[in-house]
């Protein structure tokens, strides 16, 4: 078999055990949802002013930033905790110890994440579609927006990988994972929109980090904001400097 | 002039290997040669540099010194054509546990280029009735079982087991046992790990015992350490008052037993039956051994300072009593 049909096989199976671990795929699937729908019953009637003269729909807003959640979620806390609990149960000394490329097997878990992350955003926009009437990106918008979530999932992928080189073990993982993720979640807008009176110091930090400039490109594609090819860059560099480091620092075999 | 004709045929050949972790000297100098179609234990306790030892010929790490050709190949330098005629199974199992035994197997079997039937492997290691079980549900042993399928999938000529049956139950390790021995029918070189004294008698045609980095003696396991050629050893008790010829006798160990090894066997017994019939004494508890592999395993690896004493050789012979019973007779 070449490297393209190993990978593609791979695939198939890092999704079986994607959808047969109930916790994982629970959490990395259902969790976007269900913050939509938590957010929008609770903020939903309100306005989120993206600019001094433009408004949406609080429920609209949260279609978007769910999606960009939702592929965070898919990409890079997926791939963080699972292939350190691969990485420390062994599996990925095994499968280094076998002819299988290291790219085919690493490019299969990035495939993967891709695809859940591509059905996450599908159902979120469907759903907000048929719940919120939220718009769905057409034409250029959508050739735009395929573009910054093809490279936001595969930065975020790359990422995911190269936060492993940190994580210490198993047990580890989730909160390492949790605490790299989920203050820049908040600090760009993700979970409570930054408006147009946020501080300073939190826009000036949220646009360092890949996150907001990620969410800035899907907001791009349902909000009807302009959309800049300069968050595509960042978000690019940030998944370029992640595949260095991997490069680098990961590990194949358990740290004990 | 032998030693052509050996290096073409050794499945494994180590000359002078060493590696140290910082200040550790892990392997300090180790030469090694695996014939094809062996079962070779590498013997040694915990912390000898067996792992060491055997993840540098996988190639999974790299040496500081020596020579090493596994398969004809350098695994420092050539590991990716060394990995498809090579099935390992490390010391812990890692396998991913939502997939199925059949799954497993077929995923594993579709990295290398000649694979053997899927089917036809799970048998081998006895999972046929488990086929369609997840990873997650198998009990330790027929995971182990699992590890043996797959590093058996690529059909390879040359199998790591690094401390295959670690862990387990008796019967789980004679279950092990077993898929080794069936291995060994289908021709395939074997490199075993383990600090099982029985396993590798069980199992090995040539045995090396490791320890602190160097091999300490290396044969089959009747004869490793001129287990043939040593000295029998004649114990006995005594009751309080009695007094034996001078050389025939020895200050009692803590379990009360006198320990000789006589110069001569025959004639030794023959003088202190003799006594005892003629003064009427009991020799409670007399007994004549060879020394077993563990004795011979327990003087090697032991520190050099305690020489192998009443203390420990007791329960050590005393342990092996059940398992190699048809050996000793």
């Amino acid at each position: 078999m070449n490297a393209t049909a190993l990978t593609l096989s791979q695939v198939r199976y890092t999704n079986k055990e994607f959808w047969r671990n109930p916790a994982s795929a629970f959490f990395i699937f259902a969790f976007p949802l269900m913050f939509l729908v938590i957010f929008t019953a609770l903020l939903g009637n309100g306005t989120v002013h993206l600019s001094p003269t433009q408004e949406v729909k609080t429920s609209t807003y949260y279609v978007a930033a769910m999606a960009s959640f939702g592929v965070i979620s898919a990409c890079y806390t997926n791939i963080a905790i699972s292939v350190s609990f691969q990485r420390d149960t062994g599996v990925l000394k095994r499968i280094n110890g076998t002819p299988l490329p290291s790219s085919a097997f690493l490019g299969a878990r990035m495939v993967q994440a891709l695809l859940v992350a591509i059905l996450l955003v599908v159902i979120t926009a469907g759903f907000g579609r048929a719940a919120y009437s939220a718009s769905i990106p057409t034409g250029l918008t959508l050739l735009r927006f395929l573009v910054m979530l093809l490279v936001g999932a595969a930065s975020f992928c790359a990422l995911g990988f190269a936060i492993t080189a940190v994580i210490p073990n198993t047990d580890a993982a989730p909160a390492i994972v949790n605490a790299s993720i989920l203050p820049l979640l908040f600090l760009s807008g993700v979970f409570i929109p930054l408006g147009s009176n946020a501080p300073a110091w939190i826009v000036w930090i949220a646009k360092i980090f890949p996150v907001w400039h990620f969410a800035q490109g899907m907001q791009a594609g349902f909000l009807g904001i302009p959309f800049h090819w300069t968050d595509v860059l960042v978000v690019a560099a940030w998944g370029l400097a992640g595949l260095l480091l991997s490069v680098r620092f990961f590990s194949w075999e358990p740290r004990t | 002039m032998a030693e052509p004709a050996r290096h073409d045929g050794a499945a494994i050949e180590v000359r002078g290997l060493t590696k140290s972790y910082g200040d550790v000297q892990a392997v300090r100098g180790i030469d090694l040669v695996v014939e094809r179609g062996q079962i070779f234990a590498l013997l040694g306790p915990n912390g000898a540099g067996k792992t060491t030892t055997v993840e540098i010929l996988e190639g999974y790490r790299s040496r500081d010194g020596g020579t090493v050709t596994v398969l004809g190949y350098d695994p420092g330098r050539q590991r990716n054509r060394l990995k498809p005629q090579i099935g390992i199974v490390l010391q812990s199992t890692g396998v991913d546990r939502y997939l199925t035994v059949w799954e497993t197997v077929t995923m594993y079997a579709g990295f290398y280029p000649h694979p053997r039937p899927v089917d036809e492997v799970i048998d081998l290691v006895g999972l046929t009735a488990k086929r369609d079980t997840r990873v997650l549900k198998l009990s330790g042993g027929q995971q182990r079982r699992l590890d043996v399928a797959v590093a058996l999938a690529g059909n390879p000529d040359l199998l790591f087991l690094d401390e295959p049956t670690t862990g387990f139950d008796p019967s789980a390790r004679h279950e092990a046992w077993e898929v080794i021995k069936n291995l060994a029918a289908l021709g395939k070189t074997v490199l075993l790990t383990t600090h099982y004294m029985d396993e590798a008698q069980y199992l090995a045609d040539q045995v090396a015992v490791i320890t602190s980095g160097r091999i300490v003696a290396e044969g089959p396991p009747a004869t490793i350490g001129n287990r043939e050629q040593a000295r029998a050893q004649i114990r006995y008790r005594l009751d309080a008052g009695t007094t034996p010829p001078a050389d025939l006798t020895a200050p009692p160990g803590p379990d009360g037993l006198i320990e000789l090894r006589p110069d001569d066997l025959t004639a030794a017994l023959h003088r202190l039956t003799g006594w005892a019939l003629e003064q009427h004494v009991e020799l409670s508890g007399l007994e004549v051994s060879r020394p077993s592999l563990e004795d011979v395993y327990l003087e090697l690896t032991d520190s050099p300072a305690a020489p192998a004493g009443a203390a420990t050789a007791a329960p050590a012979t005393a342990a092996l009593g059940g398992g190699k019973g048809r050996r000793r007779s």
